[in-house]
């Protein structure tokens, strides 16, 4: 399983190094969703992959009975999703705000605040 | 939980949510002074509790150490907090007569106040995870300060300064994956104890080289601070005087926190790519400086070279260096900011930015170039001021080291940033305005608000380099707990409740 999300990891990295690559705003957008998503894998992956127990507490014990799974990564991955969603939502609205006052979403012709070309 | 470790961070969210509640009425500038001023006065109870018990720390919600959040504050957290609110306090009074209606009424004070609690945050935190949390507090407050303004300028700069530190972003959470699949752990004072454990030390080079490029885009070192040129002369003053003061210290602060406690495990490779990449900072950002005209962007490029003396004190990792990096630090916050302030009302008195075509301001706002003159005279390095100091402590830690290059490295950086400093003072200063105007202070609105704060920060300046001494004392004490954790470590993993 490991192996398996291994690669699945890399594949969702290159694929995000390539759509960051293009000049399109949007689609560096979505290459960088994919890249967090990747990082959200690597995290789950990080964890160790139990196929254990759900990790509760019995009644009036201290500690869970037997082998269970590591609840840990699953709440850093719940966290990094909802940050890194508000995140994006924040960075399509700007990419439709660029879009609108700068007529474009070619990232080489947003200049504005660059100096200019002689 | 110890109040003088959460008082910091609460007051901030709190006078953002007040001020947010009064956005459109006047009151809402007031409140984010007062807030600050609240901010500033806990923070000085806190660096008071750490000055007497070395480190403190404190558990949310009462889960131990290593499982919980921890907040600790050791001498570097406290000074950072303090230096974070007298900046946030100088820069909300500025604001009363820099951020117009309209920008207050979108919402300026309470994102204003969240990036300061985002600082706070990151400067206080024990635990890698909730650094990244911070982080992302700050970030979310500094995309929307960029862009508040909503001009064709302001959308274009912040295209490219949420686009690479996005990047950076992720790259530090794939990093904090990993080094928990290796470590098992997040704490600070916990990882510093388990990284010596891990079997394979060259992995363990490997993620401490991703935390490097995370952290290195925050901090904007070479080759990774392009976004930093493209954003910070387009927002209001205020907003770029607090963004140039103390965002990328926060990187600098990540990366001094993680190469001194937790990865110095091989320092031979880390610390010498940090060398390189502080020597080509410094050279890269000062020219970068010499070739500009706007007053704004030449300044943005200055952080970036003056970044590099502070990765040199890291990178050279003698107690002497990074005594030197921990006061240059603190120096370099105070005299930023407030040249960025002071670019605001040349701004108003002159009508542009462009140091070309402004000017006449030595002979109509004396005043403000005498202002002008002690922190850029500090930020080049001249005694008796602060940056005089920090440099000096810099270069005789090269020098101890035999590394001549690198001494010379530093010291002509310090000569060209007079140059850009001269190219100020002479254009905008010196020389008569081509267009025939007299610009007078008193023609300023709120003149007060604007000049206290730079006047304020200037003094501080002026203190720091007529008696570094006791300045000094605190920073070797820092060093002393930051090359030798053990008291962290305690302060951290001993207490339980």
């Amino acid at each position: 399983m490991e192996q398996l999300l291994s690669v699945l990891i890399g594949v969702l990295v290159a694929s995000s190094v390539y759509l960051m690559l293009a000049r399109n705003l949007l689609r560096f957008l979505f290459g960088l969703i994919l890249l967090s998503n990747a990082a959200n894998l690597t995290i789950f992956v990080a964890g160790r992959l139990t196929p254990g127990a759900p990790p509760l507490v019995p009644d009036g014990l201290d500690a869970p009975i037997g082998d269970v799974a590591n609840a840990l990564p699953q709440a850093l991955v719940l966290t990094a999703i909802v940050i890194g969603f508000g995140l994006f939502a924040f960075a399509l609205i700007l990419a439709f705000r660029a879009y609108q006052s700068l007529g474009t979403l070619n990232t080489d012709e947003m200049r504005v605040a660059e100096p200019k070309e002689n | 939980m110890s109040w003088y470790l959460t008082l910091p961070l609460v007051i901030p969210f709190v006078a953002s949510i007040i001020a947010y509640l009064l956005r459109s009425s006047p009151l809402g500038g007031w409140v984010s002074i007062i807030g600050s001023g609240l901010g500033l006065i806990a923070s000085i109870a806190l660096m008071a509790v750490v000055l007497d018990a070395g480190v403190v720390a404190g558990q949310m919600g009462n889960w131990p150490a290593p499982f919980g959040i921890t907040l600790v504050a050791d001498l570097l957290s406290a000074v950072m907090v303090l230096i974070t609110a007298i900046t946030g306090f100088a820069v909300a009074i500025y604001a009363l007569g820099d951020i117009t209606e309209r920008q207050a009424k979108l919402g300026y004070h309470a994102l204003f106040q969240i990036l300061l609690a985002g600082v706070t945050g990151a400067f206080l935190t024990g635990d890698l995870f909730n650094l990244y949390v911070w982080f992302e507090v700050m970030l979310i407050a500094s995309f929307g300060l960029l862009i508040l303004n909503g001009g064709k300028e302001q959308i274009d700069g912040g295209v490219k300064y949420v686009a690479l530190n996005l990047i950076s972003t992720i790259l530090f959470l794939t990093g904090i994956g990993l080094l928990y699949g290796m470590t098992g752990t997040l704490n600070f004072a916990d990882l510093a104890l388990k990284v010596e454990e891990v079997e394979n030390q060259g992995l363990l080079t490997v993620v401490a080289m991703m935390f490097m490029v995370a952290f290195g885009v925050k901090a904007a070192v070479f080759p990774l601070f392009f976004w930093l040129p493209a954003a910070y002369h387009t927002p209001s003053f205020s907003v770029s005087a607090v963004f140039a003061g103390l965002l990328t210290k926060v990187g600098v602060y990540a990366l001094i926190r993680m190469f001194t406690m937790v990865f110095d495990h091989d320092i031979g490779f880390t610390h010498t790519v940090l060398l390189w990449v502080a020597c080509f900072t410094m050279v890269i950002g000062v020219l970068g400086a010499a070739a500009q005209s706007d007053f704004r962007k030449i300044l943005s490029f200055h952080i970036i070279s003056q970044i590099g003396y502070m990765i040199l004190g890291l990178a050279l990792m003698t107690p002497l260096a990074i005594v030197g990096a921990v006061f240059y630090l603190v120096h370099h916050i105070i005299v930023k900011a407030n040249l960025f302030l002071i670019a605001g009302i040349a701004k108003r008195l002159t009508g542009g930015t462009d140091v070309y075509q402004i000017g006449g301001l030595y002979k109509s706002a004396p005043f403000l170039a005498i202002l002008f003159l002690i922190p850029a005279f500090s930020l080049a390095g001249f005694p008796p001021l602060s940056g005089f100091w920090a440099k000096y402590i810099i270069v005789k830690a090269t020098l101890d080291l035999e590394m001549w290059f690198v001494a010379f490295i530093a010291l002509a950086v310090g000569l060209m940033t007079i140059y850009s400093m001269t190219k100020i003072w002479a254009e905008a200063f010196w020389k008569p305005h081509p267009g025939g105007i007299e610009p007078e202070l008193k023609a300023l609105t709120n003149k007060a608000a604007q000049i206290i704060p730079v006047a304020g920060l200037a003094v501080l300046t002026i203190i720091i380099g007529l008696n570094p001494e006791p300045f000094v004392i605190f920073a070797e004490r820092t060093t002393e707990q930051l090359l030798d954790p053990t008291a962290y470590i305690a302060a951290v993993l001993g207490v339980t409740s």
